[in-house]
This record gives structure tokens, sequence and C-alpha cells, in this order.
């Protein structure tokens, strides 16, 4: 595939698709924050990272949706386009070594083009409850998957938007970790608005208040579409 | 012992808050050191929100300057937002540094670089979360030495209250010589305690200890004597000026913010000091002489920086960038190495001059011409005498003329309101030249679509300048003369559209005015103020005039002066000056000649730049020791392509 760069002489592309993680401190990075961060990370890197044509020439990264400010995630992606060809396995670790610690790179591997939403339709998710026994917890959530719908609200940046919690839920388990409580463990359809963990939470905590106040550390496991046994990885 | 981190606690009031990424640290080029490793511990304070203290110049120098000394630690601290102060006070969360997360109140020094003086209260917000007395007097040997620099620390008197010292100039020598003195009293168990170090502090001259001072007053107000009250302690303090720019080539790796800030670029000064001589300018004034750093070195350390941060902006950074005895070629080289690699370049601070856009021009070969600013700085030709902007309508007609055949659609002009001597008419004329500038635009294009805005600040009289002396204009009389102005623009149909008008009320810059030329009576003004619940006044939507008012009412109630004595009255030749103690070198006499000569009833004489006339002994270099330091060098940058002969006329 070719595309015009400087001066317009078509240049051999390679798509690259880029798994990351966003942890610890990191986390409370938006989308806009990593945006700019791997933006300055391919620079660091020198990466021969191609160029959109035009007025302001901005770098060919493109994001699919980010884990939300404050939520961890080990399975966020982005696709980039190279105009010379590239070991994966180097962008992987030349990246690496140009990101923030926490803005992680997990893998890089070859891509035909572009990345389509329709290959990301659900999350995997898991919200730690430290202190919590499962046992307290399995009740609860018992109740929430009776139910025909949980109606959240959330406020975005279009307002106060409403969405059920319940339809957008595949899937939630509570895992056991005796020493340390427990957590939930989730599939959730992506939707529009989308329903993050922490609606789901907000659904539950409205059917019981055995949850803690603040926000517990939540994380995207996985990434992907949905399967018959739950996120199939991308 | 090692200080344990407070990220622990501060972590769950993250989500709570408004761009918590902003304290979280980690960012690339950011330095954590073993507490332990180190026997002199800095935090750098920048007393305004991250995404305004990070891009810092000042304060990253001092970070990589400090970290690169094996046994130096270094971390940086900034105002957090009201909603997160609220929620650490709530829960004992003291003010953190923003690498590793120690409290403040660990370390040895509190080093807070004051670019404005509204920033004043900011530093109350921080030493009161970090568990610091407030005041000076109450500190003991534990507390960290609050150590002030920046231009707004050339007069520290309304602070002398809350700070233990205070370094007027450039801060590069001056903080590795006061790391070497407090490791000497560290390692000497810390002779004669807080006020030991206080006095080996003082006595290199260049530490100015505001307790180390007593100051008198007369009984009409005025400020009778300023004196030191111990022995070793010099009458007057001095500027530190760094020579051989070339030698202190920082930042090299600046810290890349992961939050978004108000300057995303690697920024490299070119020269530092001014010597224009506008009358209103603190900044060219307490920074001369004029020292240059040589194109070979910009050129590296562009080169360096982009390297390591990742940046794809780079300003090149001066009071007037245009004046650098090589920025043809600095602008030339720059833009063919760069040439096809998506950088951008820019020159942030332009003059009016034709040259200025050919530059803009040359810089911005590859990218896109959005919008060039100009500061006039007074709408008629007899105020920019006044002031010593020696630019005639010509030059501005012709320098807009440049910009907007060169392709820039936008030009924004600044002016100042409330000049000493202005008339209304002095500010109205700002239509009339904008009009022209429309006009000089559409018939060199031939389009409709080109834009000027007019941004329009009230002036404040600062210390160290020859308006030092005059009374500030009153802010309902600045606001007038602003909403005659935006009559006048709206006025001609055929133009106001195409000219914006941006303007602040008057009465922020009042406070300025208290706080830039106040002294130590005015630190009570202050601390009512933040009682009362200042902070973050140079945001409109924090600050509050009549809390201002309020405060001076309180604080100065034991006192023969007011809000209107420090900022609109007048002083006389004869008047001790708050600052007169701290020595930038200008002669004061100098000072004031320049002054007369500004408001002078027949027209108000120029003065010339020293870097092209013979010097007009303003008094810096000998009093200082120093020199101008500019080029040319002759030499080019490696990675240039050609040697075009730039175009001197317009395109």
């Amino acid at each position: 595939m070719g595309v015009l760069q400087n001066g317009g002489e078509p240049v051999t592309t390679q798509h690259l698709l880029v798994r990351y993680a966003k942890r610890g401190k990191m986390r409370f990075a938006s989308h806009l924050d990593v945006a700019r961060a791997f933006e300055r990370g391919v620079r660091r890197a020198d990466l021969p990272i191609a160029y959109s044509t035009g007025f302001t020439p901005h770098p060919k990264i493109s994001y699919a949706g980010g884990a939300p400010t404050g939520v961890a995630s080990e399975a966020e992606y982005l696709s980039l386009t190279l105009t010379s060809r590239t070991e994966a396995d180097d962008v992987r670790e030349r990246l690496n070594a140009a990101l923030p610690d926490g803005i992680d790179v997990i893998a890089v591997t070859e891509d035909s083009g572009k990345l389509p939403a329709s290959r990301l339709t659900a999350s995997e998710w898991q919200i730690a409850l430290p202190g919590l026994p499962a046992d307290n917890v399995v009740p609860v959530v018992r109740k929430f998957l009776a139910l025909t719908e949980a109606p959240v609200e959330r406020l975005t940046s279009k307002g106060m938007r409403r969405m059920d919690a319940r339809a957008a839920v595949v899937s939630l388990d509570v895992i056991d970790d005796a020493s340390r409580g427990s957590a939930l463990r989730m599939v959730v359809r992506h939707t529009v608005p989308s329903v993050r963990p922490d609606d789901v939470l907000n659904a539950l905590r409205d059917v019981s208040d055995v949850f803690l106040a603040g926000q517990p550390l939540m994380t995207r496991l996985a990434q992907g579409s949905l399967g018959e046994s739950g996120v199939v990885k991308l | 012992m090692p200080v344990e981190s407070v990220f622990p606690q501060l972590e769950p009031l993250l989500p709570l808050v408004r761009k918590p990424v902003q304290y979280v640290g980690g960012e690339v080029n950011s330095t954590v050191k073993a507490w332990d490793a180190t026997d002199v511990r800095w935090a750098l304070f920048y007393p305004d929100a991250y995404e305004v203290g990070q891009p810092n110049q000042g304060i990253a120098i001092l970070y990589e300057v400090l970290n690169e000394q094996p046994c130096v630690l270094a971390e940086r601290t900034y105002s957090v937002w009201p909603d997160l102060e609220q929620l650490m006070r709530d829960r004992g969360v003291p003010q953190f540094t923003v690498d590793a997360h120690r409290p403040v109140s660990a370390f040895d020094v509190l080093g807070v670089s004051f670019s404005t003086e509204l920033g004043y209260t900011n530093l109350l917000t921080a030493l009161d979360l970090a568990g610091i007395p407030l005041l000076a007097a109450d500190r003991t040997i534990t507390h960290p030495v609050v150590l002030a620099g920046g231009h707004a620390a050339f007069n520290p008197e309304p602070l002398a209250d809350f700070l233990d010292a205070v370094v007027i100039g450039d801060g590069e020598e001056a903080v590795l010589a006061i790391t070497r003195v407090i490791r000497e009293w560290k390692q000497g168990g810390c002779p004669g305690g807080r006020d030991g170090l206080l006095l080996s502090l003082a006595a290199t001259g260049g530490v100015y200890v505001p307790k180390f001072y007593d100051v008198t007053y007369r009984p009409d107000g005025r400020i009778g004597r300023v004196t030191p009250n111990r022995a070793g302690v010099p009458a007057s303090v001095r500027k530190h000026t760094l020579l051989d720019l070339d030698a202190w080539p920082y930042p090299k790796a600046p810290v890349v913010p992961v939050a978004e800030t108000v300057h995303e670029r690697y920024s490299v000064e070119i020269f530092r000091g001014c010597t224009r001589g506008c009358r209103f300018c603190q900044a060219g004034m307490i920074t001369r002489p004029v020292r240059e750093r040589s194109i070979t070195t910009v050129g590296n350390m562009v080169k360096g920086g982009l390297k390591s941060t990742g940046f794809s902006e780079v300003g090149l950074l001066s009071l007037s960038s245009a004046d650098h005895s090589e920025i043809n070629e600095i602008a030339i080289d720059l833009a063919d190495c760069y040439e096809g690699s998506n950088v951008g370049l820019s020159l942030p601070s332009t003059r009016v001059d034709a040259f200025n856009v050919t530059l803009a021009d040359e810089l911005s070969r590859n990218g896109k011409r959005s919008g060039l600013t100009f500061a006039p700085e007074g709408g008629s030709e007899r105020m920019r005498k006044v002031i010593n902007k020696m630019v005639t309508e010509e030059d501005l007609i012709r320098t807009v003329t440049t910009a907007y055949a060169g392709g820039w659609r936008q030009v924004k002009l600044y002016f100042m309101c409330g000049l000493p001597t202005e008339e209304d008419e002095d500010v109205t004329a700002i239509a009339d030249l904008a009009r022209k500038v429309i006009a000089a635009g559409r018939t060199a294009t031939g389009r409709k679509d080109i834009r000027c805005t007019v941004s329009i600040g009230g002036f404040v009289p600062k210390p160290h300048t020859p308006f030092q002396w005059a009374g500030q204009c009153p802010p309902e009389v600045v606001d007038d003369r602003l909403r005659k102005l935006g009559a006048a623009l709206r006025a001609d149909k055929t133009y106001g559209r195409s000219v914006g008008f941006r303007y602040h009320e008057g009465t922020p810059s009042l406070v300025e005015g208290l706080l830039s030329r106040g002294d130590r009576r005015v630190g009570r003004v202050i601390l009512a103020a933040w009682r009362d619940g200042a902070r973050f006044d140079g945001w409109s939507e924090y600050f509050s005039f009549d809390r201002w008012v309020a405060a001076c009412a309180t604080g100065l109630a034991e006192t023969q002066v007011d809000l209107a004595w420090y900022t609109t009255r007048e002083r006389d030749y004869g008047e001790v000056l708050p600052w007169d103690h701290l020595d930038s070198g200008l002669d004061r006499d100098w000072l004031w000649e320049d002054w007369q000569s500004a408001v002078s009833p027949h027209g108000a004489g120029e003065v010339e730049d020293c870097r092209w006339t013979p010097c007009y002994e303003c008094g810096v270099c000998p009093a200082m020791g120093t020199e101008i330091q500019t080029g040319p060098t002759g030499e080019r940058l490696d990675g240039r392509r050609l040697l075009p002969v730039l175009a001197t006329n317009g395109r």
C-alpha cells in the first residue's frame, strides 16, 4: 500500500497493531494524555512514523477507545503506520524505552491496515474489592444478574447520560482472593454511550450497600470481539 | 532515614479531582533519587498549577543543574487546585513533590520561583499544606529554608514575613553556591542553628535574608531606613549574573509532561537580557546585559532537546529573539536541518519589524502560517516615545503588510493601557491603527478574510524600571478607556468584524501593582487575603478584587497607608523605595533621569540600544562586573543543505 509522504512521493507503509497497558500512576492519564505520550514516544524512539498530509500533518497513529481516566488497563490498542519496514519486536523495545513507565507496550504485531472498531466489541474488566469477602459479594451479583434492567446515570462531556448497565453486562463473576478480599470480573459489551466498570459498580451499589465508598482499582484485562466463552482477544 | 512517599494517602483522592495525572509524576526525564544517597535536598516550587508551572524554564534549568550533582536531590512541587487542596486538608495529606511524592517539609530548601506577584498567595497555601509555619520567625531547624527567586522576587518585601531568603538574578550558579553552604553547615553539625545557616548565606553577599534587615517608617508612612541588624550582613544584596551561556546549556533534557500544559515544546533561550530600553519592561531592566548563546550551542541544544523529549515544537526564547546577532543564520540553518521532519520552529516574542516576519517565514517554511504577534504596546506615536518603544506607524504597517502578503492570516497586536501621561486619545488611537492594519492586509492580499486581534492589558509600574516612581492609572480610568476603545473599534462596520478585541478588567492590575511595589507592611494584606480564601489570583475565575480591598482595610489598619498609597501615588526622587537595598546594578540616577526624560513636557527622549550604540551608562556592567556577550561567531550549523541568501525585503 502506498501513501503520499512529504513531497508527494509514494512510500511503502507498514501497519503495526500495538497492545499496551496503562498501569499504576499512569492509569490517571486521559485518552488525550496517552495520545500525546505516544506521539512523543514515537519521535523519541525515532520510528519512521508516517504523517498525514495536509495543512497540519499528524503522525499516523489511530487509537481504539481508551480505558477511562483512573482505570488501569492491560489491553489498550492502537495502530501505527510506518514509512519503512521495522521489526515488530524492535518497535516494542524502542517504544518502551521512550514512553513513561506505566504506559507499557505489551505486544506489537503486523496488521493489515487500520484498526476497525468492529474488531473491538467487548472488554473484560476487573474491579478489586480489597477487604470485602467473596461471600458478601456473591448474593449482590446474583441479585444484579436477575434484574431486567439496571439504569445508571453518568455525567459525560455531552451532559448527563442514562444507560442500562445490566443490558451491557455479558457475564459477571466474583473472584475469591481470601488473603485480600475479592474481585469482580465482568465481560461488558461496547455500547454507545459506553457502559464502564464504574457504571456497573454503581448499579451494584443500587442493589446493596456492601461496597465501600471511593473508587476501587479497576483494570481492563482484555479487549476484542465477543465469543461464546467471553472476550476473544485481538 | 529515608522519607516515605505520601502517594498511598494521595492515591484514593485522585479519582475525585480534575485532571489527576498532573499530580502523579513519572514523566519522561523526571528524576527520582534515593533520599539517603544525597546530602542536600531541594524542593522546587512553582506557585501555580502544574499546567502553567511545568513548562517554566527557570525550574527546568535548576532541576537539571541540581540533579546533575551526585549528592544533591531536586524534586518539583506545584500548587494543587482547590478541589485537591480541600481533600488533602480533610485527610491530612501534606504538600508533596510530584517526583517521589515526598512531603515538602522534609527537604532542606523549598525554592520558589515567582514569575508574577499574583502567585504570592499560592506560596502560603503550599506552606500551610506542607505544615511549614507561614511566618519565617516561627520556623525551627527542622523546617526547610524557604528561598524565593524569579523576576517577581526583585522586590520580595511584601513576602518578607514568609521568606527565609531570596536570590535575585540568574539561578544556575547561585543554587550550587547555596548548596555548598548548606552542605558545610550540615556537615559541621549545624553551627548556630537556623540563623547560623542564614547568616552564612547572607555573608556571601548574594543571598538576601529579610529578617536581618530592619525597616523604619516616617510619620507620613514612607520608609525611613532599611539597615542590617547584625554584623556580617551586607547593606545591599547583589543580583547574580551568569556569564557564558554556552557553558550552561540547560535544560538539556527537560521533563516531558503527560498532562496537557500551556507550552508543549522544547524551548532554548537564545540569549538572556535585553537592552532595548523599553521603560515599562522589568524583564529588560533586571536581566542586563545581553548574553548570547552561540549558534553552535543553540543548534546542539535543539538537536539534543528534540531527541530527549520527542517534542515536535521548538521555541527560540529570549526577550526579543530577532535581536540575536546571528538570528538569520540560526533561522536558515535550523529550518534546513529540520526540513521534512515535521518539527515546528517558532520565535515566541517578536518586535514590530519586517525582518521578524522574514524570520517567521523562514522558520515556518514547512508548516502552517496561522498567526503572528507583535507588540507596539502604545497606541499613539507619542505614547510609544514615552515608553521608549521606538516603532513608527509606518514600521507597523510595513510589518503587517509583509506578514499578510507572506500568507499569515492573522496578526495579533499587544498594547498596554494606563501608561504614564496617557490620555483617552492615546488609547482610542489603537482603533485607527487596527483599521489601517486591516486595510493594508486587504490591499496586500486582495482578500477580506484576514484578521487582526487587539489584545490590551493594564500597565503595572514595576520595581527596578524607570517607571518605578510612576502613579499607577486607577482601574476605573483604564476600564473607561477600554470601553471607549471598544466602542471606537465597533463604530466602523467595514472593519469591525475583521478586528478582534481582547482585554481584561483593570482591578487585577491594581492588586498586582500593590504586590509589585509594596513594602513589608503589605505582608499582612497578603495574609488577610489568603485567610479569606485568596488562591490562584492570576486566574480570573478565582480572583476577587473585593477580597483584596477588604484585606487592605484589615492588613493596613494600623498604618498611615492604604491601597491607593501603594498604587496610584507617584513617588519622588528622595523617597526610599522598598527594594532600594536590592542591587540590580541599575544606577538609580540613570533610572530617574530616564523617567524624567519619558515624561518631559517637551516630548520624551529616546534611548538607543547599547549593543549598537555607545554605552548610555545604565550602570549595570560596571556595578556587576559584567559585559555584553554577543556574536557573531561566523559559524554555521551542520546539517543545513544549502546556503541561500535570505531575502530581507519580504517575499
